[in-house]
């Protein structure tokens, strides 16, 4: 083998196991994190911890109920009003986005999914909160809907570019519409990539902290709609971590791991419903 | 020998076609008749525009930005690019397959042919399952998906993949049928099964068949039509075609000068 090939050769080896590094060192935070979540949460978690309403921090029996179902509330208000408007607005932009308006609409939505958390609080305080004069677990999903709505459109757009131009022109072959291909044909066959998108939006907002400050508060009793001020964990998570209570920072831990595994389920669970529907496409 | 197809009712006319992706013209003033009830195909080397002239036909140009068409194709002597006519409607007369076999990836069997007739207004449950029997009839496809209908369309081989689509164009009742070289991915048996289908095919529906492959335009086809390089250069009885073109260009392609 010549001198050049060797030379190759060995650089070739070198940029691999510099890579690799560069993957592991980028693991480390990532892994550290969700070593120490669940070495801290795990003790916190028990039935008491899931089903009880918070308590004084000299008291052992105290929980975050309230704010596991307050969480799944306002993120459910999140998906309800952005789950039509996200996919929507990326299947207009998938399907009839080439004019000026498609091309603005889509260079906004970019920017919205770049958007300051604080400043989606401060647009949902405006909008609910001063609208209707208190804080309310609507106000904190109407402050997630603008983070979310714009992610959600950009993955849905991004998904139905994926869809091969042979699926929508055997549809308009067929002499359906514009609207009822984007809708029935390259839709369902984007599905997976739609859902993923989703579940990624909702990952995000799930844990967004500073937005629900102002819009749905907080609250120390289960939540009864979605009109009341509404403890949710983030915001839990945050009282009770600055607090100068041992037992209460334990639970803030708790609380941290349960965020977790309630992305985790919502992710699982939305690829166990793709998983299905992708071996039908595959032909099982 | 056979008698000569005469063009004596053109189902589809083409006047002085010429489409333009962008500033780059793809044909250059093509005129052609498609006598009804006859199986039309169009040969010549990739790229000489006869995928540009079939997808003019059904206007499939129409949702391609920067395409544009100007000439007229006439169906029936309408022609199709006029004010009052809905492209929508248009291709539910004029079916296409494609070159590629392409089921809905979503959908099961039945449903990738029971599909566009629901969208257009068929609502009753037998009458659909009646008419997804009949298409895959037509298609010579019943027998072997009778049993499961409900199978993914994807679970099927490329072969029968593109006899669905034929089932699914059919199923709209077109009056023409549009094949985009349907044969181009499929395998010498699945080939023959579509080219035998064709010959059936012919006696209820006006198709038009562009092929890379001359056998096959020899095999199923009533005329022929020769274009290079965006123009048609001859068209005629495909026995005529293929014996004594009067062009020798044409003699040149069929004898594998170029191509």
């Amino acid at each position: 083998m010549g001198l050049r090939s060797r030379l190759r050769l060995l650089g070739d080896r070198l940029m691999l196991g510099a890579c690799a590094l560069a993957l592991l060192i980028a693991l480390v935070p990532l892994a550290s994190i969700l070593f120490k979540v669940v070495v801290q949460g795990a003790p916190a978690l028990s039935w008491t911890f899931l089903t009880s309403l918070p308590r004084p921090p000299d008291e052992t029996s105290g929980g975050f109920a309230n704010a596991i179902v307050g969480t799944v509330l306002v993120v459910g208000l999140t998906a309800l009003i952005g789950v039509p408007l996200g996919v929507g607005a990326g299947v207009y932009l998938a399907e009839y986005g080439d004019g000026l308006f498609g091309r603005t609409v889509r260079f906004l939505a970019e920017v919205l999914a770049g958007l300051p958390s604080i400043v989606a609080g401060i647009v949902g305080y405006s909008l609910v909160v001063v609208t209707t004069g208190h804080f309310s677990a609507l106000a904190g999903g109407v402050a997630l809907t603008f983070l979310f709505v714009p992610m959600t459109a950009i993955t849905t757009q991004e998904a139905l570019k994926m869809v091969p131009r042979t699926t929508r022109e055997a549809s308009l072959a067929l002499g359906l519409g514009q609207a009822s291909t984007a809708m029935r044909v390259a839709l369902p066959s984007a599905l997976g990539g739609v859902l993923t998108g989703i579940m990624l939006s909702v990952a995000r907002v799930a844990g967004e902290t500073a937005p629900l400050l102002f819009t749905a508060f907080n609250n120390s009793f289960w939540p009864t709609g979605p009109g009341q001020p509404t403890a949710t964990l983030p915001v839990q998570i945050f009282v009770y971590a600055i607090s100068p209570f041992e037992s209460w920072r334990q639970q803030a831990w708790g609380g941290a791991l349960m965020l977790l595994l309630l992305v985790l389920i919502t992710n699982v669970a939305g690829r166990l419903f793709w998983a299905r529907r992708r071996r039908f496409m595959q032909g099982h | 020998m056979e008698t000569q197809p005469a063009p004596t009712t053109a189902k589809v006319r083409a006047e002085d076609l010429k489409v333009f992706f962008g500033s780059k013209q793809a044909l250059l003033g093509v005129s052609l008749d498609i006598p009804n009830r006859q199986v039309t195909a169009i040969i010549g080397p990739s790229g000489c525009g006869k995928s540009t002239l079939v997808r003019a036909m059904n206007r499939m140009h129409d949702l391609v930005p920067g395409a544009s068409v100007q000439g007229r194709i006439l169906l029936d002597g309408v022609d199709i690019y006029g004010p009052q006519i809905n492209p929508v409607l248009l291709r539910q007369r004029v079916g296409m397959v494609f070159q590629r076999p392409n089921p809905f990836p979503t959908m099961s069997i039945s449903e990738n042919i029971a599909f566009a007739p629901r969208r257009h207004g068929v609502r009753d449950r037998d009458v659909l399952k009646e008419l997804v029997r009949d298409a895959l009839e037509r298609a010579a496809l019943w027998e072997e998906v009778a049993e499961r209908l409900d199978a993914p369309a994807t679970s099927l081989s490329g072969g029968q993949q593109q006899r669905l689509c034929i089932a699914r164009a059919l199923a709209v009742r077109p009056e023409v049928l549009l094949m985009d070289e349907p044969c181009s991915a499929l395998d010498p048996i699945a080939t023959t099964r579509i080219e035998d289908l064709i010959h059936t095919l012919k006696r209820d529906y006006t198709i038009v068949i562009v092929t890379h492959n001359m056998q096959q335009a020899a095999r199923v086809s009533d005329r022929t039509a020769f274009m290079l390089m965006g123009e048609l250069i001859e068209v005629d009885a495909t026995n005529r075609i293929f014996t004594s073109p009067s062009d020798h260009r044409t003699e040149d392609y069929i004898t594998g000068k170029f191509g």
